[in-house]
């Protein structure tokens, strides 16, 4: 059947051709071979090039994916383990704890990146990885605790009774039956504070040390003072890496949904 | 029956450690800062004083609250006016279409927004894209400069948070019964008056929860402000960076942040209250 084009479908199609916009003129533009970008001096890789060749670059990607993994792999141990476990307990103050481990996806990312500075700071540690990754997990928890939390409120607690009356231990119940239950959301909710996490600027500026750079953070840098083309490049790589997440993403997702 | 329940509280041992030492203690002591003075040469004396949340109301400060709920109201309601539409019109689609517009909306949502804000100082740059364009078809005769512009930093902002709305109004258009749509519209209701008596109705939680997450974010997103608006345009984001950063006057950064959260929070409440649920819809 043949669909009508009507203003809805322009209006869809219109916005999405906005937000597309700019992404687009970063990638034209990283092909661009001139160094003053406002001039087209034809097609180059010439940026690319000198981008795998920067060193400080390729310390930033490094960093930006250690943290990232790091952050979300943590947050998903905690994360999960914490709603599992919530299901069984009945303490009073289960609410409020898990009010309280939301906040930090829920307030201005500033107040976050400064309460973390000024904490940190109090304590002593020395700014960098480490306190990198003690924020970055505090943010990702949320997200793999709340989707892990909804899951499980979904599901039918029949199939764990049942394992258990015909013998099985709680572990074994756990990772025979709802671990495989709950993987989706787990992915999906590491996948999602990975992706927070990679992109994060404003926190990452408040808790990383002098010498230690992640992607956005030099990035950031770079734009204040003044453009580099390498830049436009490097967002390309980026995005190409994005691109790999969602990919990845929509098949756990249509995984979840044939179920 | 005992042994299982005196095991499960392991579980949530990491949570609770996690969430008392990195999320409570931090902003108790962000708040405790609040009230303490920046010390002559490094660090904070001891003394408790109000002084920083009276410094608060100085003309120049509360102009800069002033500032930045204004550019969040009118990013808000831009949002609102193009991201409604959008979350309709899309739950409307067939399915296939559905979810390709779904992944054509998560590139753009995952790709780093700095980089986002990147092409529009491309676009909006002086002699940059769009004032060739103009020029080319003679709208303008003169580079209009529009970076570092208010327009300049509303489009960043509208574009960075665009997709909040959206996926908060797509899922609750999604999930709303629409027999309710036809029931109405059987008994005689026009399309428009079933609209707003009944969709708009059905869809609320969706479109508040939209609101609130774009909203609570404009307040803050410092660098779309710093990017796109060169140093014309400060915001609390903006005053509280550069208190941290460069005046280092650490208590009064913290008053700032503490009197920031207290907005946020009244907003979260009023949804909570107006909706009268407890999750933002459509974030997860």
């Amino acid at each position: 059947m043949k669909h009508r084009i009507k203003v809805p479908h322009i209006f869809l199609a219109v916005i999405l051709g906005v937000m597309y916009l700019p992404i687009l003129v970063i990638v034209v533009y990283s092909l661009n071979g001139s160094k003053i970008s406002t001039v087209w001096e034809g097609i180059s890789f010439r940026w690319y090039r000198e981008l795998f060749r920067d060193r400080s670059m390729r310390e930033a990607v490094r960093n930006s994916l250690v943290l990232a993994g790091v952050s979300c792999v943590n947050a998903a141990v905690i994360g999960t383990m914490a709603a599992v476990g919530m299901r069984r307990i009945s303490w009073k103050s289960k609410g409020i704890m898990a009010y309280f481990s939301t906040i930090p996806i829920m307030i201005p990312e500033i107040i976050l990146g400064m309460v973390f500075m000024v904490f940190f700071s109090f304590l002593g540690l020395p700014f960098g990885m480490v306190t990198l990754v003690l924020a970055h997990t505090a943010f990702c928890i949320p997200y793999v605790f709340t989707m892990v939390r909804s899951r499980l409120v979904g599901m039918d607690r029949a199939l764990e009774e049942a394992a258990r009356d015909l013998g099985a231990g709680e572990g074994r119940v756990f990772f025979t039956v709802t671990l495989p239950l709950i993987t989706p959301a787990i992915v999906s909710g590491m996948l999602l504070a990975f992706a927070m996490s990679f992109d994060d600027v404003v926190i990452s500026i408040f808790v990383t040390g002098a010498t230690t750079n992640t992607l956005p953070v030099k990035i950031y840098t770079q734009m204040k003072n003044g453009v580099s083309p390498e830049v436009n490049a490097l967002s390309v790589v980026m995005l190409a890496g994005t691109g790999v997440v969602i990919g990845v993403s929509s098949l756990v997702r249509r995984k979840r949904m044939g179920e | 029956m005992k042994r299982r329940r005196s095991r499960a509280w392991l579980l949530v041992v990491p949570f609770y450690f996690y969430t008392i030492v990195f999320v409570i203690l931090p902003l108790a002591y962000m708040v405790l800062l609040s009230f303490l003075q920046r010390a002559e040469i490094w660090g904070v004396t001891k003394e408790v004083t109000w002084d920083n949340y009276k410094n608060i109301l100085e003309p120049i400060y509360l102009h800069t609250f002033a500032e930045s709920l204004k550019l969040a109201l009118i990013c808000t309601a831009l949002i609102a006016l193009l991201g409604y539409p959008f979350g309709y019109f899309m739950a409307k689609l067939s399915k296939k279409w559905k979810s390709r517009v779904m992944i054509l909306l998560m590139i753009p949502f995952w790709t780093s927004a700095l980089i986002r804000m990147y092409g529009w100082i491309i676009i909006f740059r002086s002699n940059g894209l769009l004032d060739r364009l103009f020029m080319a078809i003679h709208l303008t005769e003169k580079p209009l400069r529009l970076l570092y512009t208010y327009p300049a930093v509303v489009v960043g902002m509208v574009y960075a948070l665009l997709p909040f709305m959206i996926l908060s109004v797509y899922s609750s258009v999604e999930k709303m019964d629409w027999s309710l749509v036809d029931a109405a519209r059987d008994l005689g209701a026009s399309p428009v008056y079933t609209f707003f008596t009944v969709t708009l109705k059905l869809t609320m939680p969706g479109f508040l929860s939209g609101i609130v997450l774009t909203f609570i974010p404009s307040m803050g997103l410092f660098f779309v402000a710093d990017i796109l608006g060169g140093n014309k345009i400060v915001l609390v984001g903006n005053l509280i960076q550069e208190q941290l950063m460069k005046a280092r006057n650490w208590p009064f950064a913290a008053a700032l942040s503490v009197v920031l959260m207290i907005l946020t929070s009244l907003m979260l409440l009023l949804y909570r209250k107006v909706a009268g649920v407890k999750e933002l819809e459509g974030l997860f």
